[in-house]
């Protein structure tokens, strides 16, 4: 803890934990984002066998898209520890391709979902059609903003990577979005699983 | 404490990747992820019988633990963000376990 607190001492960080409040505060918002989701899961498991007189999940589901999906979102992930490896060894190069390409992966996701939900609204299932209509779309729409965010994230780190006015400590910086992007992907898993593959 | 360990072995924050994993380790971890995924999805075209849900939540549970444990590194930090991260989903899961109780979402 001493040595942790002399290395922030030497970047000009010093804290009274040693650990990077940066870190801290994200480790923070990522705990608190756990109840966000866990209320808006939480609303769709009760809400999701009130169809109404709408279409049912087993109807509007595309398990094999979503499946395909929720890979690319998986790689992402990958991608996104590439880059923060890179980051740590200080290769720029590496740093900025690894997260375009994190960049691009999660798009693709976000476009994935938007197809679905096109899909989904031209099959009967609106915002507005039942209460399993309302919690899904609310749930997946708040978590593909949050994608989309991520991915805004991203391309604006590998812009200010490139003209070099990344703030402070780089290989922190990347590490602390990697960490946002991460959680993103955690709280698909819990999604795809919950709402997609569990029948009601 | 293997961590203050091995920042006063190596002393520079180029070596943060040391207390963590080597590309091929994540790499690694990535296939497992793709593999657990693919058996998730084997669920909905096999029919797993009354393992079907026991199958899916534990896989669910495991391909969390994996990406926040190994990607997100906390296996390899400060035990303060594991507590930090841990609170807030136990509290979560806490809260909307009465909530859906509540609503007796287990006994229906």
């Amino acid at each position: 803890m001493a040595d942790a607190a002399v290395h922030h001492a030497d970047h000009g960080h010093h804290t009274s934990t040693g650990l990077s409040n940066n870190k801290l505060g994200m480790w923070l918002f990522l705990g608190s984002e756990c109840l966000l989701f866990g209320g808006l899961i939480s609303t769709y498991m009760i809400y999701r066998g009130r169809v109404g007189e709408g279409p049912r999940p087993g109807n509007v589901f595309d398990i094999p898209f979503t499946s395909v999906s929720s890979f690319v979102l998986l790689m992402s992930s990958l991608t996104m520890v590439l880059a923060v490896a890179a980051a740590q060894k200080r290769d720029d190069r590496g740093t900025t391709l690894w997260l375009t390409v994190t960049g691009l992966l999660g798009a693709t996701f976000v476009g994935g979902q938007v197809y679905e939900f096109t899909a989904m609204y031209t099959e009967g299932l609106g915002y507005t059609t039942s209460l399993f209509g309302s919690a899904f779309y609310t749930l997946t729409g708040f978590h593909g903003v949050h994608v989309t965010v991520g991915v805004i994230m991203l391309l604006s780190l590998v812009a200010i990577i490139k003209r070099s006015k990344v703030p402070g400590d780089k290989a922190e910086v990347v590490e602390l979005v990697g960490l946002y992007w991460h959680f993103v992907d955690v709280v698909w898993i819990i999604i795809f699983t919950l709402v997609y593959l569990i029948p009601t | 404490m293997t961590t203050t360990a091995e920042h006063t072995e190596h002393g520079t924050h180029d070596d943060h990747a040391e207390h963590g994993m080597s590309i091929m380790g994540y790499v690694k971890v990535a296939l497992i992820l793709a593999a657990l995924t693919a058996l998730e999805v084997a669920t909905y075209f096999v029919d797993f019988g009354p393992f079907f849900m026991p199958v899916l939540l534990v896989l669910m549970c495991v391909k969390f633990f994996i990406v926040v444990s190994y990607f997100m590194h906390l296996k390899f930090d400060n035990k303060i963000f594991s507590f930090m991260f841990y609170s807030g989903l136990f509290l979560a899961v806490g809260v909307y376990a009465a909530f859906l109780a509540t609503f007796k979402f287990f006994t229906a």
